[in-house]
């Protein structure tokens, strides 16, 4: 196991800044995601870790080596890919012992650590089959098996249960969680999918049009969303944003926006600086913070009723605020909500973020 | 399931109409596979009485005709290999490296080539074989097919790979794998379908020529089959029908032979990706 570290790290396609001037530093046994829509740069940064891709400017170490120029052979480490790349003329006892066959070990004891690790993996059965004679679940566990069947410094996932339906997903998901706690690897983990995210990581790179846009742990993402972007992004469904006019009414912040009823948010110093600059502000609360309340309550959203979906454990109750702004609410029920044509959401102070008309993150007193 | 009676007497017409073109088709194959069982073949179809095997033995008795057997099977096997080889790492290199300006490449040489093994460049190509010093070598009708067909097998074979997802050389290569081992241990295998269905087709292509060893070549000792059929022609031109049509017929079974074989081991399957 090793750390990795990024340098100023650029890689240009032509005109377009794949990664743009990206430094960051992943410590021994970190599992980090790299989260991002798609086009962020999150797999190009992955690809020059593994040496797939070379950056057009800045240095890549891993174990404090330079990588940087290194071909992917010598860097000793293991990646999984999104369509899983098992060599389709191999079974998959051959598939999984690849990497120990150009190590140079002999066959006997390359296939009995395949069968090993593919015990692990409940795949050991299957060590005859070809790759397009198995289930898609079977096809992603292989990949893994290839990818654990020799020690590696580093392990790096592309998107690997992106190609899995739901249930398998959850199921990959958990059993990856369960393999980091007990190897303590070093991994580096794509995705797109905010709750695969929050399920693995031990901190999250929340990436934008080549750029990190937060660099924290799951639940600092969470609770503390650096941009409107980042609280877009993350949070199923993701946090609310409404755009409004803030402006200081007798020591108190006042916003002002179509159907919000504010009361009683205190005022900082940072809140004053944003406002300093603009008066547009952006009020953000997670979705499991809203509550229906009662019409002209303190602290309300007021709108019309766009969806009322039933989930089971819980409701969804999305708000249709016009122009395609739209509020959603988690109501933890199961009981059929009767709800009228419009609809009052509340939420208590302390759930309340702010970000200021850049999108950045007003801190809360005490942050 | 019921027909009405027009969409019956349609079917039956039908029926007929691909029967009849069907026979056509026939007919000449049926004489091809007759004629040389029989002693006294003529163009007409006719069944052989009795079976006769005398037509393969005056055949293998003329050295001339097997020699040229033999030449045709050196020529296209060198061909076949040459073409082969150099298709593959040429397409290998077009597909996946980023190399600019490599399509332009590919298209202008594929334009070309339908020029190089043509009529059109016969004039040019005797003249370069023959200041190279290579007329009347096998040498000279390998490598003047190697310059036809390798652009369009480039072309074939570039295609093939680029189907091939990148993922499979560079899994090998992030598990420690040189980018020669990647392209022999995973890229190859999985490529080896294309190269396949190339190779067929240059094969045929080579071992169904006239024109080039007709003018490249100038002892009979060097003539590939394709030429020495016109040897069972007598000297007034007409043809020993059973003769000819005794070596036609050995003639083609490599073709039908490497066509069985490869429909077997390879199925004229393409692997490409596994499904995800």
């Amino acid at each position: 196991m090793a750390s990795v570290e990024f340098k100023n790290v650029t890689k240009s396609f032509g005109e377009f800044k794949a990664v743009a001037d990206v430094s960051f530093d992943i410590g021994d046994g970190e599992f980090v995601c790299l989260l991002g829509p798609s086009g962020c740069g999150k797999t190009t940064s992955l690809r020059m870790m593994a040496g797939l891709e070379t950056p057009t400017s800045g240095q890549i170490f891993i174990g404090g080596q330079e990588v940087t120029h290194l071909h992917p052979k010598d860097r000793n480490i293991a990646m999984v890919f999104q369509d899983y790349a098992l060599y389709p003329h191999m079974n998959l006892a051959d598939n999984i012992a690849y990497p120990l066959k150009v190590r140079g070990e002999a066959v006997a004891a390359r296939h009995g650590r395949a069968k090993e690790v593919a015990d692990v993996l409940k795949i050991g059965h299957l060590m005859d089959r070809l790759p397009s004679q198995i289930s898609g679940g079977q096809q992603q566990r292989t990949s893994l098996a290839r990818a654990l069947v020799y020690p590696a410094k580093v392990y790096l996932f592309d998107e690997p249960l992106s190609n899995l339906d739901a249930k398998l997903r959850l199921e990959a998901r958990g059993f990856l969680n369960h393999l980091q706690r007990d190897m303590g690897m070093t991994a580096v983990y794509v995705t797109h999918d905010q709750a695969e995210a929050m399920a693995l990581a031990t901190r999250i790179a929340v990436m934008d049009h080549g750029h990190i846009v937060q660099f924290a742990s799951p639940i600092e993402i969470y609770r503390r969303p650096a941009t409107t972007f980042v609280a877009n992004f993350v949070g199923n469904p993701p946090m609310n944003l409404v755009e409004a006019e803030g402006a200081q009414v007798d020591g108190k912040l006042a916003l002002k926006a179509e159907g919000l009823t504010i009361a009683g948010l205190a005022m900082t110093d940072a809140i004053g600086k944003a406002l300093a600059t603009s008066n547009k502000l952006t009020l953000g609360v997670r979705p499991e913070h809203l509550g229906i309340a009662q019409t002209g309550a303190a602290n309300t959203i007021t709108a019309p009723l766009f969806a009322n979906e039933n989930m089971g454990p819980e409701s969804l109750v999305t708000l249709d605020r016009g122009d395609s702004a739209r509020v959603t609410a988690r109501i933890f029920t199961d009981d059929h909500l009767d709800l009228s044509q419009v609809v009052t959401l509340g939420f208590s102070a302390e759930h309340v973020h702010l970000f200021d008309s850049t999108g950045k993150r007003i801190p809360a007193l005490g942050e | 399931m019921k027909l009405t009676i027009p969409a019956f007497v349609g079917r039956i017409a039908f029926s007929a109409l691909a029967a009849l073109i069907g026979a056509i088709f026939a007919l000449p194959l049926l004489w091809f596979l007759f004629a040389p069982f029989n002693a006294r073949a003529e163009l007409g179809l006719a069944l052989p009485d009795p079976w006769t095997l005398n037509n393969f033995v005056t055949v293998f008795g003329n050295s001339y005709a097997v020699q040229a057997l033999w030449n045709s099977f050196i020529q296209a096997a060198g061909g076949v290999i040459l073409v082969g080889a150099a298709a593959t790492l040429a397409a290998y290199a077009l597909s996946r490296s980023s190399i600019p300006g490599k399509s332009a490449v590919t298209y202008i040489l594929l334009l070309f080539s339908s020029v190089v093994s043509g009529s059109a460049a016969m004039v040019p190509i005797f003249l370069i074989i023959s200041a190279a010093g290579l007329m009347d070598t096998h040498i000279a009708v390998i490598l003047t097919f190697a310059g036809g067909l390798l652009p369009t097998a480039m072309f074939i074979l570039r295609d093939f790979i680029d189907s091939i997802p990148k993922s499979y050389e560079e899994s090998a290569m992030v598990a420690g794998a040189s980018p020669v081992q990647a392209f022999f241990d995973v890229a190859l295998p999985v490529i080896r379908p294309g190269i396949v269905v190339v190779v067929v087709w240059a094969f045929v292509n080579i071992w169904g020529s006239f024109l080039i060893p007709f003018i490249l070549l100038r002892s009979d000792s060097n003539m590939p089959a394709s030429v020495a059929i016109y040897s069972f022609y007598s000297e007034a031109g007409t043809p020993i029908v059973t003769l000819l049509a005794a070596y036609s017929l050995i003639y083609s079974l490599p073709v039908i032979a490497l066509y069985l074989f490869v429909s077997w081991k390879f199925g004229f399957r393409f692997f490409g990706g596994i499904k995800a």
